[in-house]
């Protein structure tokens, strides 16, 4: 603070992985792999009612290389497992996985042939979304954990984030 | 056959037993709906007649799809391709059931008479490995290349997983 007071407020002072953080999880762009009926629970959250622009997650990008946070809306089946994979791939760092509801997660109720049992077999996850679908305040709940756990890594000095 | 066939109340079914009376195996009506059984060998003949016969004039094939009867004790042979037929001028019904032998899983193809058969074949085909003569394009519809066996044949095991990518089982 005293550096600060004796540049006159025209500066202001914190550490690099707190600013980093700040930054980066209020500027969350959305790669929504919408595959199911969750999809339309998606859109009621980010649309005006429930409004994902509250948290600066609004901005869905429909290109991987665009977008940091890869939100799986949905089954996932074996024969789709490799299009997620791809995807993941494509996108750059830093990014996160937010498995949305039950489906994504563990598979859902679909225990057979053809589904993934969680797309945690696949790519890492960072946040789960219980709910077949889950209420909207079930994804804001889990976005501002994602924003905590966000602000809360751990980066080098250039800003690449730490992975613990 | 089940019961007389002159006491059916549905007349596509009477019909169809009047006209086939050494073809139709079997033949039941149970909360209204109507069934008649038909010996693979004489499928496309009798179902090209369900078709443009005026008084039976099924111009719609709404479902055709397959099921593995393995250990039912009522079959006819362990799998079966059922359609469902519908005629909207006349707007009735009814469910053909053709018995397909497990030594020799193929039948006619329905392509030439309904064209919504083709993909309802292809899925069969997919599920349960029973193939159908001259169709155009039997290729998969719903499985990806790689996966072995049949799905939803009863001996396909219940926790048998083939992920392309991931851990296998």
């Amino acid at each position: 603070m005293g550096l600060e007071q004796a540049l006159e407020g025209s500066v202001v002072l914190s550490r690099l992985d707190r600013a980093v953080g700040w930054a980066r999880k209020y500027s969350i762009f959305v790669y929504p792999f919408v595959t199911a009926c969750c999809g339309m629970e998606y859109m009621s959250v980010a649309s005006s009612h429930y409004d994902l622009d509250r948290f600066g997650a609004a901005l869905p990008r429909f290109s991987p290389r665009q977008s940091d946070m890869l939100l799986v809306v949905g089954t996932i089946s074996h024969k789709q497992a490799p299009i997620l994979k791809r995807i993941y791939e494509q996108m750059c760092l830093p990014k996160w996985v937010v498995a949305f509801g039950a489906c994504a997660s563990v598979g859902g109720p679909y225990d057979n042939y053809a589904t993934v049992q969680g797309i945690d077999t696949i790519i890492p996850v960072d946040m789960y979304i219980p709910g077949c679908p889950p209420r909207p305040e079930t994804v804001l709940d889990a976005i501002m954990k994602l924003q905590d756990k966000i602000q809360h890594e751990k980066h080098t000095p250039l800003g690449q984030r730490i992975e613990e | 056959m089940t019961g007389d066939a002159a006491e059916f109340r549905s007349a596509a079914l009477r019909k169809l037993v009047e006209l086939f009376p050494d073809r139709v195996l079997h033949a039941h009506e149970q909360h209204g709906d109507a069934t008649a059984v038909v010996p693979r060998e004489d499928v496309l003949e009798v179902l090209q007649v369900l078709r443009e016969d005026v008084d039976l004039d099924f111009d719609m094939l709404t479902d055709e799809c397959g099921v593995d009867r393995d250990g039912h004790p009522e079959r006819h042979e362990r799998f079966e391709v059922v359609c469902h037929l519908y005629s909207t001028r006349r707007s009735h019904r009814l469910r053909v059931r053709i018995p397909v032998p497990e030594s020799d899983p193929v039948i006619d193809s329905l392509t030439a008479i309904w064209k919504s058969a083709n993909w309802f074949e292809r899925e069969i085909w997919d599920m349960y490995g029973i193939r159908f003569r001259n169709h155009p394009d039997l290729r998969r519809l719903l499985l990806y290349d790689q996966f072995e066996g049949y799905p939803l044949r009863k001996d396909y095991p219940m926790t048998k997983r083939q992920p392309l990518v991931g851990p296998k089982n």
